[in-house]
């Protein structure tokens, strides 16, 4: 029973980790490490010390700029009225500007301060982004990281600076928010014929519940084989153990065909990157290239056809 | 090590547990369903039990004071300046004055309108407003049928014992966004409560049921032809409008939209035809009937912007698909209210109240017309097949 806990049941203590020596000419890392037990029960107990280096710093700060543009905006937008600031917080928002502007820049308070904030914005992601780049060199890692972030960010970009430039104007960017920018996903799908009949779309969902069912099915395997020492991946990939030959078999004899230890990262990677590459396709193609999914949808054979139950509706618009 | 966290994080988790579980306004099962469309595509009205009860509860359509004799003499020969109801017989008359009372201001009685000294004055502003509504209320009758159909509306469709009816509107530019260098928030993010608390934009109802903006947002050829200008802000506007009519109605988008295809008329359920007429009744009603009459309303029976309250689908339907669950009380009123009689508009501007005895009308009233009241923009984003 000891293996089928929600929580790490045992946290080794000992001399704080401190990490390997750091190249010339980079930053300390910040602050006394401490061990925490909550922490331990989801993950590595010592949390610390801390690296942000001039990356991490610069990035932090651009970002918490962007962080108090849009914050001050949103209480200004209720008249400086900190409980309802409070109360209705899910649904305020710094918009983008109107459509008339196009990629002109608006005055300050009629969307310049989105376009200013997205500056910021863009500039900490880039930089956090350059971060995870050179931290993985340093480290003397791959760069898988690096480029499943290049991902997420090409999205990103997608939806916030290639389409709007696409488009000719800002007005097509998201507002940053909780409630509004749900509401212009909705509205995105609305607007263009229902993104369900975007081919991409279609393919970013597959990847991303196809990654959730790889998570899930990755991790069940390494959990059912903790107790052989199967969550020591590493090992097990340059030193077989029964634990990755029992989960091998185990996916042979109920799938018919199993990963490696290796293999299955390489599924799960590419699957999560995959994600925001087709989603982010599918986002450049919509208004710019595609106006109504449903209608291309009819022309190429992707609408399952249905009864006319009510024939007799007709568009009174037309009617006259 | 100090384990003080412990209570003060359960405590916490209470909290928000209850908070979740007792603040939001959750339809708790069971619910009852009712298929709508064809198999499969999901066109399932949900009908929350609880809600079900309260709403028949609260929709219950009265019955008249008595049963009026339709003979005797006419009351604009017993009564002064009654235009609007003078071809009734004076027992119709007044039971129709008691039947008004109790819908529209039981509490206040009759001298909620009349002067009760000269029982004939127009100088309670309420009074002079009142005819005109009753105005309204033939004119729906009689020329929005495709909307209202037989059944047709009272004073008691909207009124429900109210001087005021409970679901009205104004414009409301809400806080902050006056002119300030910050917190410009494109009318819209803030909880709007004419579109079901959504954060969508809040001047839906003036630009659709006041103005007339074109509602109809999509594109009606795969490929972009570059003349199709709506952006996503349009279509949150629109999709306000939506969720105000499925928040009036208590019904979802599929009571009248096959949502893989929300523009395709040939999908669509027959109550959308319906709802079409209602957003032009509606916007007619506005448009001739309440705004023209802002020289009479005194400042307490404005919004905050000055405007005068206006209708929309709420006002009649009150959280029910069909008004009164689809009982006609008209039946009993098809002498007053179910034909137009005097159409005359009075010149509100003129208006004095307190002073004006006698408000005169002009002969003719100027209304849009149903049916054709197509407007041009959409039109041209109509369906072509």
């Amino acid at each position: 029973m000891e293996y089928q806990n929600i929580f790490t049941q045992i946290q080794v203590r000992g001399p704080v980790e401190a990490g390997i020596p750091l190249p010339r000419g980079d930053d300390e890392r910040i602050g006394r490490p401490i061990y925490n037990k909550l922490a331990g029960w989801v993950g590595y107990a010592q949390i610390g010390p801390i690296y942000l280096g001039f990356l991490g710093t610069a990035s932090l700060i651009f970002g918490t700029i962007w962080f108090v543009i849009v914050g001050m905006n949103m209480l200004a937008s209720v008249g400086w009225d900190p409980i309802q600031f409070i109360r209705q917080l899910f649904w305020l928002a710094l918009e983008p500007p109107p459509a008339k502007y196009g990629l002109s820049i608006p005055p300050l308070n009629e969307g310049g301060w989105y376009i200013i904030s997205s500056v910021f914005l863009l500039a900490s992601v880039l930089l956090w982004w350059a971060r995870v780049y050179i931290r993985a060199r340093a480290l003397g890692l791959g760069t898988h990281v690096f480029w499943a972030f290049g991902s997420a960010i090409f999205l990103f970009l997608s939806l916030g600076l290639f389409r709007p430039l696409l488009m000719g104007s800002w007005a097509e960017a998201v507002p940053y928010g909780i409630f509004p920018h749900l509401d212009w996903t909705a509205a995105f799908s609305i607007r263009y014929g229902n993104l369900y009949y975007n081919p991409f779309h279609c393919l970013s969902i597959a990847f991303l519940y196809g990654s959730v069912l790889l998570f899930a099915m990755h991790a069940a395997t390494i959990l059912a084989v903790t107790r052989y020492g199967g969550e020591r991946e590493v090992e097990q990939i340059t030193d077989r153990g029964t634990a990755s030959e029992r989960a091998a078999l185990f996916w042979r004899w109920t799938m018919g065909f199993n990963a490696t230890m290796e293999s299955i990262h390489r599924w799960a990677w590419w699957f999560a990157v995959l994600t925001p590459i087709t989603g982010g396709i599918g986002i450049l193609l919509t208004g710019t290239v595609v106006d109504n999914w449903y209608l291309w949808g009819m022309k190429h054979g992707l609408v399952a056809p249905l009864p006319d139950l009510w024939p007799t509706v007709v568009d009174p618009a037309i009617g006259g | 090590m100090n384990q003080l966290w412990i209570p003060f994080a359960a405590a916490g988790a209470v909290f928000v547990g209850a908070a979740v579980i007792f603040g939001a306004d959750w339809d708790t099962p069971p619910v009852d369903t009712v298929q709508i469309g064809y198999r499969g595509t999901g066109m399932v009205q949900v009908l929350d039990r609880e809600d079900q009860v309260a709403l028949k509860l609260a929709n219950v359509a009265p019955e008249p004071a008595y049963e009026p004799d339709p003979a005797g003499s006419l009351a604009r020969d017993v009564y002064q300046n009654v235009p609007v109801l003078g071809h009734l017989s004076e027992d119709q008359f007044n039971e129709l004055m008691a039947d008004i009372t109790a819908w529209v201001s039981p509490v206040e009685g009759c001298n909620y309108c009349h002067n009760p000294d000269d029982l004939a004055s127009d100088e309670v502003y309420t009074k002079v407003v009142s005819r005109r509504m009753l105005q309204m209320t033939q004119h729906i009758n009689e020329d929005w049928q495709p909307h209202v159909a037989q059944t047709g509306v009272t004073c008691y469709t909207c009124h429900r014992g109210n001087p005021v009816p409970a679901n009205v509107w104004s414009r409301d530019l809400g806080p902050g966004e006056k002119g300030r260098a910050v917190g410009w928030r494109g009318g819209q993010n803030i909880v709007n409560k004419m579109a079901a608390n959504t954060s969508l934009p809040t001047d839906a109802l003036e630009n659709y049921l006041l103005d007339e903006q074109p509602i109809r947002v999509h594109s009606l050829t795969a490929l972009p032809d570059g003349t199709n200008k709506n952006t996503v802000k349009e279509t949150e506007t629109s999709w306000a409008l939506m969720m105000h009519m499925s928040e009036s109605l208590g019904v979802g988008c599929v009571t009248c939209h096959n949502t893989r295809a929300l523009n395709d008329w040939d999908q669509s359920p027959p109550q959308r035809v319906s709802a079409w007429h209602g957003i032009r009744m509606t916007r007619d009603l506005n448009v001739s009937y309440l705004t023209p009459m802002a020289p009479a309303f005194p400042a307490n029976r404005k919004g905050p912007e000055g405007d005068v309250f206006k209708v929309s689908c709420a006002t009649c339907h009150n959280g029910v698909q069909k008004p009164l669950y689809g009982v006609s009380m008209l039946q009993d009123y098809v002498n007053s209210l179910a034909t137009k009689s005097d159409t005359g508009v009075p010149d509100f501007t003129t208006y004095k109240p307190g002073e004006t005895k006698l408000l005169p009308s002009s002969a003719n009233t100027t209304s849009l017309a149903p049916v054709s009241g197509a407007v041009e923009g959409e039109k041209a984003l109509a369906s072509a097949d």
